[in-house]
């Protein structure tokens, strides 16, 4: 029996960056998939990043993973979102030539050391004495582990449905899990039911594109990469086109045709992600709703219609999308469908994402009840490490919510659960404005290079920059410029005159003035990258306000840092009300912090719980001093 | 022997259940002297009794309850513990601990039933103080009156500034995380009314405590005048429906009328009388005692005059009574013919404040409000007869989320990011949500998916 250190089940998003984290911190590790042709599959929409999405993938990039890399090789598009907001929501969004995403990521794990991809299907778990041991393959193979991690997607149990029609399938055809479905609960897991949908594919030939509005990507490519300074690509564009009543008309007449409100369906779908049936029904006021057309890819002529995911009948879809301005010749070459998967309960994880009930049992992704290939990524990649960590006999690698938008996932997953497929918001990170996609690398590079991810041309590139921006920034404070100087530049800003001695710093800080237009006045300025600019601006502009948050996460982090011990019997505390003890009981947070993110834990049972930490404090002490309390 | 001590041990505010928590050797007296329970049968202790509150001298009945008995030392201060479930109406609760304390109990003081139970033993003093920390932060417990003082009008006020605050919060969320959607982009014009108005709402609220108390009772004011001055439509406009009875015939309010309202975030207790005057109706001139008192406890009169006609020896024998009094005269029917002028009551009343009004056309009522409000604000009227309570940290919380909120306005003045403006915005909504006891920031995204139709 071959015997790795770590085996990754599945080699999907989540699969491919936990591979990839466990070989390159140097352990023996297999990633098995059930086809080949489907690893780093993009199932649902062409496009990578987006809001929340784009500050993940840049975070992965910092602590050395791949997703930000294969992006950047294969994409067709690029464009920042939200530039008219602050710098904090800035969110890079690419779309991907799917195909050539998945050759570049299968590539990559061919060619990394330590990794074995192989194709095969996982049918149990060796588990002895409450602690993984290894796998079992359907072809009787087995392979032992000193850790597993399940990244099973949608595969698990998968099953599709296109109007009455249903049938138990893993995504895109492929075969589904099932049997591992069954074993598991046989190891004790309790798997819950959850649902999301993808919309029709059409063949572009079909399309009438001089109906739509078209979606052109950025000037300047920004890459997702900290490895990346610029990028040369030839962009494609999406097309926006809207529906109508006509198209609502059609879907409404054929309600009880849809698998959703038939009831067939028993998951849970995620309602930022809504099929055009819910759509309709949910927001009948609405006059019309919009779709992008995007291309899956340079050598198809297959076409993503976005927004508008279905589980209606084949014919049906037919009919409405073909009552859309442009979508009127429609060829639908995939159908519209939505699928049914099992999944687990995150609160079952602990926050390094081992499974409570069997030890060095990780998991990551859909599996974990989230959504979206870059939250999955992001899990993968923290699994990867954590499993690493626990062989290794260390300490978790745990990311916080106020280091990164990675530890706000996962913090959430794990400490307040979801009951529905889990999209990661700018909106749920408390401390946006450290958190950015620009700064990414700095807060978590060093981070990456001690755990052995990160190459050395990173760190190299990692330490340029920070010294870079440190050395710019001093100079633009210490550079004082004549009243008169700036009175052009100022006049042609809109911005108000000067008054007294001013530093470039200073001039930087009024809204209206970039870093680019101080060049007029600052003939020294040294050539810089584009990180590095952007980050000078950045920080020399939100100063104040970054200033104010880096406050509240000091605030923040005291709670963090008090730690609670493991395996403590929260039963046995005094003054806590049931339901916070119960709630402590399972989940078992590591810190007063997390405990009092948990539901049904009230700022009082915190207050109860500092108490007794206090009190536990002091009887330890009275031990080390050799004297006992009365 | 300690004291017994009783207090409301539930929060103030609308409908749910209010209890009235007794401990000490005389609860048990205290209970079966006011207890009467439905059936013949004695109260069995530790179990809830079914029953009524009744005044055991007249023999009126106060509220419909429950009560349970429990023998000490086995409950929370070791004493003997008696509780009244009421029906949590303000006055309900009110009265039924007014009449435990007229029997013989003492209001406890805050922290004082967790205090009592550290002193028997109950507790040590790391849990004593544990529990006096919850109290003090912020408790769900309810163990003693002080926290709650405020949880009436305030939480009703802060929710509802609350309310608008997450309008504004869904917007702003959808805006920022879902730039792609066919949503509208918040204007800034939009937003800064909006910031502005909330934030005077804020400072409203804040002002308020500024007096140093925010009052559980409320102030409490006599409406006065002869008959058929317009003194029931008044009070009828103020609470925008008709409890009291108006006609055109004089005397139809023939007994005090108690209504409690709240003008501007001041609790008021509104008391319309039966006009002062000399009758022979019996049931009449039973009302007009009963009037006669209100106006001798009342924190302020407000006199209403029949501006149609000519000030009559009836006005100046009451006006005589308003001397040493505060007062606020209403100069009424503004809309008939005008037979009375500001000079004819300055005259008389050289210190009072002076409006004219039409409880008909609704004219001048605005002016009555705001004068109440700087009566009250300015410190010139004060509560005579209630519990005065105030309570730093919800005043810091309100003063912390105002400065937030008015941070916001000023940043949508200069056309900051929205992002930067939505932070703002959130912190003034949480600090807030700390008063009334809730902060869950999946709320918004809640009502982000509620609200807009949003997905791929």
């Amino acid at each position: 029996m071959d015997e790795y250190d770590i085996v990754v089940i599945g080699a999907g998003h989540a699969g491919c960056e936990a591979g990839l984290a466990s070989a390159r911190m140097g352990k023996k590790t297999l990633l098995l998939s059930i086809n080949l042709e489907s690893v780093a599959m993009m199932a649902c929409n062409p496009s990578i990043g987006g809001t929340g999405k784009g500050h993940l993938v840049r975070e992965i990039d910092a602590l050395g993973g791949e997703m930000g890399l294969n992006i950047d090789k294969s994409f067709i598009q690029s464009k920042m979102l939200n530039t008219a907001k602050g710098p904090a929501v800035h969110s890079l969004r690419a779309q991907a030539d799917k195909n050539l995403y998945h050759l570049e990521m299968k590539k990559t794990l061919e060619k990394q050391e330590g990794l074995d991809l192989k194709q095969g299907e996982v049918v149990d778990l060796i588990v002895e004495e409450g602690q993984i041991r290894g796998v079992i393959l359907n072809t009787g193979s087995a392979y032992l582990a000193k850790a597993v991690i399940l990244a099973t997607g949608t595969f698990l149990r998968g099953k599709i449905f296109i109007g009455e029609w249903s049938f138990f399938s893993g995504p895109n055809g492929l075969s589904p899990s099932m049997d591992l479905a069954e074993n598991l609960k046989k190891h004790g897991m309790k798997l819950r039911r959850f649902k999301t949908g993808t919309p029709a594919r059409a063949l572009g030939s079909s399309l009438r594109f001089d109906r739509m509005t078209e979606q052109k990507g950025d000037e300047v490519i920004v890459p997702f990469s900290f490895m990346n300074d610029d990028l040369k690509q030839e962009q494609v564009s999406c097309w926006l086109t809207y529906t109508n009543e006509a198209t609502h008309q059609v879907i409404r007449d054929n309600f009880h045709r849809s698998a959703l409100f038939g009831g067939q369906i028993e998951g849970v779908g995620p309602r930022y992600c809504p099929s055009i049936e819910d759509k309709v029904n949910r927001f009948s006021d609405k006059e019309r709703h919009q779709t992008f057309i995007e291309p899956e890819g340079l050598t198809t002529d297959e076409m993503y219609i976005q927004g508008m995911s279905s589980s209606l009948p084949e014919d049906v879809q037919l009919a409405f999308y073909r009552t859309i301005p442009g979508l009127e010749e429609i060829k639908i070459v995939r159908p519209a469908y939505a699928i049914e998967y099992d999944c687990i309960d995150p609160l079952e994880l602990k926050t390094n994402l081992e499974y409570r009930h069997i030890r060095n049992l990780f998991c990551a992704g859909q599996f974990n009840g989230s959504s979206g290939y870059e939250e999955a990524a992001a899990q993968g990649m923290m699994a990867g490490i954590n499993a690493v960590m626990a062989i290794n006999g260390n300490e978790p690698f745990i990311l916080d919510r106020s280091e990164a938008y990675i530890g706000v996932l996962i913090d959430d997953l794990t400490t307040k659960g979801t009951n529905e497929p889990y999209r990661i918001m700018t909106s749920r990170a408390e401390y946006r404005l450290v958190l950015r996609q620009d700064n990414a690398d700095l807060r978590l590079t060093e981070k990456g290079k001690s755990l052995g991810l990160v190459t050395e041309e990173r760190y190299r590139r990692y330490c340029n920059k920070k010294e870079v921006v440190s050395q710019e920034i001093q100079r633009l404070e210490e550079t004082y410029i004549k009243p008169g100087q700036a009175e052009r530049l100022l006049e042609e800003k809109d911005s108000g005159s000067l008054k007294g001695r001013y530093s470039l710093a200073d001039l930087l800080r009024r809204p209206q003035i970039s870093y680019q237009d101080l060049e007029q006045l600052d003939p020294q300025r040294p050539i810089l990258s584009r990180h590095a600019r952007e980050q000078i601006e950045v920080q020399i502009k939100y100063e104040g306000y970054i200033g104010k948050q880096m406050q509240q996460i000091q605030r923040f982090r005291r709670m963090e840092e008090k730690k609670l011990p493991p395996d403590m019997d929260y039963s046995k505390i005094d003054g806590l009300r049931i339901e916070a003890w119960q709630k402590l009981n399972q989940l078992q947070p590591g810190s007063l912090g997390q405990a009092s993110r948990i539901s049904g834990v009230s700022p009082a049972d915190i207050n109860v719980l500092l108490i007794h930490l206090e009190k536990r404090k002091r009887k330890e002490k009275g031990k080390d001093n050799g004297t006992i309390e009365g | 022997m300690d004291h017994t001590i009783a207090a409301i041990a539930t929060p103030y505010g609308e409908g749910g259940i209010g209890i009235i928590r007794i401990s000490g050797e005389e609860s048990k007296k205290i209970l079966s002297e006011i207890f009467r329970p439905a059936t013949e049968k004695p109260l069995v202790p530790r179990m809830l009794n079914y029953g009524h509150v009744h005044h055991p001298e007249t023999g009126e009945i106060l509220d419909e309850v429950l009560a349970v008995f429990m023998k000490g030392p086995g409950t929370y201060t070791a004493e003997d513990v008696a509780e009244i479930h009421c029906h949590g109406s303000i006055v309900a609760l009110r009265r039924v601990l007014t009449l435990v304390l007229e029997r013989g109990a003492r209001l406890a003081e805050p922290g004082e039933f967790t205090k009592r139970a550290f002193l028997n033993g109950r507790l040590d003093l790391v849990q004593a103080e544990a529990v006096i920390d919850l109290v003090k932060a912020r408790s769900d417990k309810g163990f003693d009156v002080a926290i709650h003082q405020l949880e009436g009008s305030l939480s009703r006020e802060v929710s509802r500034i609350r309310d608008q605050l997450m309008d504004l919060l869904v917007q702003l969320t959808v805006n920022i995380d879902y730039p792609d959607e066919d949503i509208e982009e918040m204007t800034y014009d939009s937003l800064k009314k909006r910031l502005s108005q909330i934030g005077d709402e804020i400072e409203n609220i804040v002002s308020t405590a500024d007096t140093g108390r925010m009052i559980r009772e409320g102030i409490s004011v006599a409406i006065v005048g002869k008959p058929n001055v317009g003194k029931s439509s008044f009070m009828n406009a103020l609470l925008r429906e008709s409890r009291a009875i108006v006609t055109d015939i004089p005397g139809t309010t023939r007994d005090t009328i108690e209504e409690y309202l709240n003008i501007r975030g001041i609790p008021i207790k509104l008391t319309d009388t039966a006009g002062i005057r000399q009758t022979d109706d019996r049931i009449e001139s039973i009302g007009i005692e009963k009037s006669k008192e209100a106006f001798n406890r009342a924190d302020l009169i407000l006199f209403i005059l029949d501006g149609s006609q000519e000030i009559s020896r009836e006005d100046r024998e009451i006006m005589e009574l308003l001397q040493e009094r505060k007062a606020l005269v209403l100069i009424n029917k503004e809309d008939l013919n005008q037979k009375i002028t500001y000079q004819n009551v300055a005259e008389f009343l050289p210190g009072a404040r002076i409006l004219h009004t039409s409880t008909a056309t609704g004219s001048g009522l605005q002016e009555v409000e705001a004068v109440l409000e700087d009566l009250v604000y300015g410190g010139e009227v004060k509560q005579t007869d209630s519990l005065l309570v105030s309570n730093v940290r919800q005043k810091d919380l309100l003063v912390r989320a105002l400065s937030f909120i008015r941070d916001g306005g000023v940043q949508a003045e200069e056309g900051a990011a929205l992002d930067f403006i939505e932070i703002d915005v959130k912190c003034g909504w949480e600090l807030l949500g700390e008063i009334v006891g809730e902060t869950v920031t999946d709320t918004i995204i809640e009502e982000v998916f509620a609200r807009f139709c949003l997905g791929k």
